[in-house]
């Protein structure tokens, strides 16, 4: 009796019950690093820096920008990069070289949400460091507050959480290639570059020549930061066109991941697992 | 039916090869040369519900491979591997939930947080109730004496410590079979002893099948009446240890530290021969190897005929043993093979 009644409450609960573990626990684990929270939001300060080129050179120049529709761009940028900053493959590869997969393996959970739940509970960490940060600037440069309008706030939601399941299943899926190669991350430091140019992190895609802004929609970077920034600072979008990149591009990356898995965990076996 | 069956299992892995200086490492970027390394070879064996055995065997043998097809973490290249009716590398739920694997030189506990802390996501993902988890956290956490260690940062406990944190976390599921790869590895002689008392206890307590290597012959006498020795990837033994250790290793080593001091190292020589085989001379300090049935008595003649500062009687270290069940090549005790 008291088996079945465990039964039908574990069936209930557990569904909720192991998410809500993990992330309080990786978030009390996040809170360790109380001094390497504010650092990991400042070092990502590099739209900020940009933000002062643009809007110098939106003084002197014709960009189609005002001074101060880049710096919201840029303020918008900024928040983006730290709700979607994404560490997966340097964990997973010194997971896998250094055989601390194993253990996990060894357990009735895929591994990754381990790292979905370090992911979503560093981002709960370091929250209040970014509005800290944002109150700063506004602080400092009244001029450049704006509301977005509610419409546009509920997209933005939607839409970053989304940007950040992307980001994180790229990465994740170029992890994965650690069973194979011994270092994934220099994949992803090149990567890191065409995201760097083509997201939209440099200038926003407003601004790109119309051919090059045309090929660039067709890849997965400017719906990682590009698109929900617009959305974000009421720059035109194509909504649907956004969501539906993100959906094909999602479900190539998914594919693929799960592939790589399965081949992987085959492969793992020839390190010493 | 057993618990733990191994048939003809084979594992081959390609290792890449490098030649030394620059031209081979060179060679090696442009072209990786691979070479096949048998790391266990038609291995066979069955362990029944509840027993506690002793996988030996040098470093290299491949006893950690065949831990590790044993658990599903690798794909064997060849033959089966069935474990609680399941087969391993499947790793489905239901079957990883029955066993657990423990390796010493590995951690799961999250380092910076209180072990209670990934000790609550094991319970999760094992899907352990809150009073399941708490009845099984007082009982194991008594067993290893680990109380309000639990609250402490991993990385802020011992060794010892940390191991039997890492072994509570291993068996918070109630695992039927487990695996543990050199549990005691660096630990001091309490911590080992406290280690072995636990496995045995929880062995006991919970009819809990047990297989284990260790380099340390004591973790083998302590738990195991039976042995699987592993040499080269090939398993050479299968039996009792009290059959091992009579056949292969029939004497004991016997150092003395003599009180006086250093005589004519010929006739010291001479004199000690009578006594048992002389290992080793140096100035005070003497190894003598003395067979078994003879210890009690030579060990007493030894007293009351020499001037004697200190005598300990030690086993033949494990990699001596092996080595002349190796040269000796003898397959025993029921292998199918």
């Amino acid at each position: 009796m008291r088996s079945l009644w465990q039964r039908a409450d574990r069936s209930g609960r557990a569904s909720l019950r192991l998410p809500a573990i993990l992330l309080s626990v990786y978030y009390a684990y996040m809170l360790e690093y109380r001094a390497e929270l504010l650092l990991w939001a400042l070092s990502g300060s590099l739209p900020i820096i940009l933000m002062g080129v643009w809007t110098q050179a939106a003084q002197n120049g014709q960009f189609g920008l005002s001074a101060i529709a880049f710096a919201r761009y840029f303020l918008a940028v900024f928040l983006i990069r730290q709700l979607t900053v994404v560490w997966v493959i340097w964990e997973f590869e010194k997971e896998v070289v250094q055989g601390k997969l194993s253990p996990r393996l060894l357990q009735p959970l895929d591994p990754v949400w381990h790292h979905v739940a370090s992911h979503l509970a560093e981002r709960l960490a370091r929250v209040p460091f970014t509005l800290a940060l944002m109150g700063l600037f506004f602080l400092l440069y009244p001029q450049a507050i704006w509301f977005p309008g509610w419409t546009n706030l509920l997209w933005f939601c939607l839409v970053i959480v989304l940007a950040f399941t992307l980001r994180f299943l790229i990465q994740y899926t170029f992890a994965l290639l650690s069973f194979w190669i011994e270092r994934a991350t220099a994949i992803e430091q090149f990567w890191f570059l065409l995201y760097l140019f083509l997201s939209g992190m440099v200038a926003p895609l407003e601004i790109f020549p119309p051919t090059v802004r045309a090929i660039v929609l067709w890849t997965p970077f400017p719906y990682l930061i590009n698109f929900p920034a617009a959305i974000l600072v009421g720059m035109p979008v194509d909504l649907k066109q956004g969501l539906l990149a993100i959906a094909a591009w999602g479900a190539l990356f998914l594919v693929l991941n799960r592939w790589l898995w399965r081949r992987g965990l085959k492969h793992y076996s020839g390190m010493g697992a | 039916m057993a618990i733990v069956e191994v048939e003809h299992l084979s594992k081959v892995y390609a290792v890449a090869m490098k030649e030394p200086g620059l031209a081979g490492t060179l060679r090696h970027f442009w072209q990786r040369q691979f070479r096949d390394v048998v790391a266990v070879q038609d291995v066979s064996f069955q362990i029944e519900a509840g027993e506690v055995v002793g996988f030996l065997g040098p470093n290299g043998a491949g006893k950690t491979t065949t831990l590790k097809m044993l658990t599903g973490l690798i794909h064997p290249s060849a033959g089966s591997v069935h474990v609680a009716g399941y087969v391993p590398f499947r790793r489905s739920p239901a079957f990883l939930a029955k066993i657990t694997l423990v390796m010493g030189q590995k951690q799961q506990l999250l380092w910076d947080l209180p072990a209670l802390d990934s000790l609550r996501i094991n319970a999760a993902v094992y899907g352990l109730s809150d009073a399941v988890f708490h009845d099984r956290l007082t009982e194991l956490g008594e067993m290893l004496n680990l109380g309000e260690k639990l609250t402490q940062p991993v990385r802020k406990l011992s060794l010892g410590e940390r191991m039997k944190m890492e072994l509570l976390a291993a068996l918070i599921h109630r695992p039927q079979v487990l695996f543990l790869d050199e549990p005691t590895l660096g630990l001091d002689v309490n911590a080992q002893v406290s280690v072995r008392q636990f496995l045995q206890q929880y062995n006991q307590h919970y009819g809990a099948t047990v297989l284990l290597t260790s380099h340390y012959m004591a973790d083998i006498t302590a738990l195991c009446e039976r042995v699987l020795l592993i040499h080269q990837g090939h398993l050479i033994y299968d039996g009792s240890l009290d059959g091992l250790l009579d056949r292969f290793a029939p004497y004991r080593a016997v150092q003395l530290d003599l009180a006086q001091g250093p005589r004519e190292t010929v006739s010291l020589r001479q004199q000690l021969a009578a006594y048992g085989e002389v290992e080793s001379l140096e100035g005070n300090r003497v190894r003598l190897l003395v067979q078994r049935e003879a210890l009690t008595a030579t060990v007493s003649r030894i007293l009351t005929e020499l001037d004697v500062a200190d005598l300990t009687v030690t086993d033949p270290p494990i990699e001596d043993v092996i080595g002349r069940v190796f040269q000796t090549g003898v397959v025993d005790g029921g292998s199918p093979s």
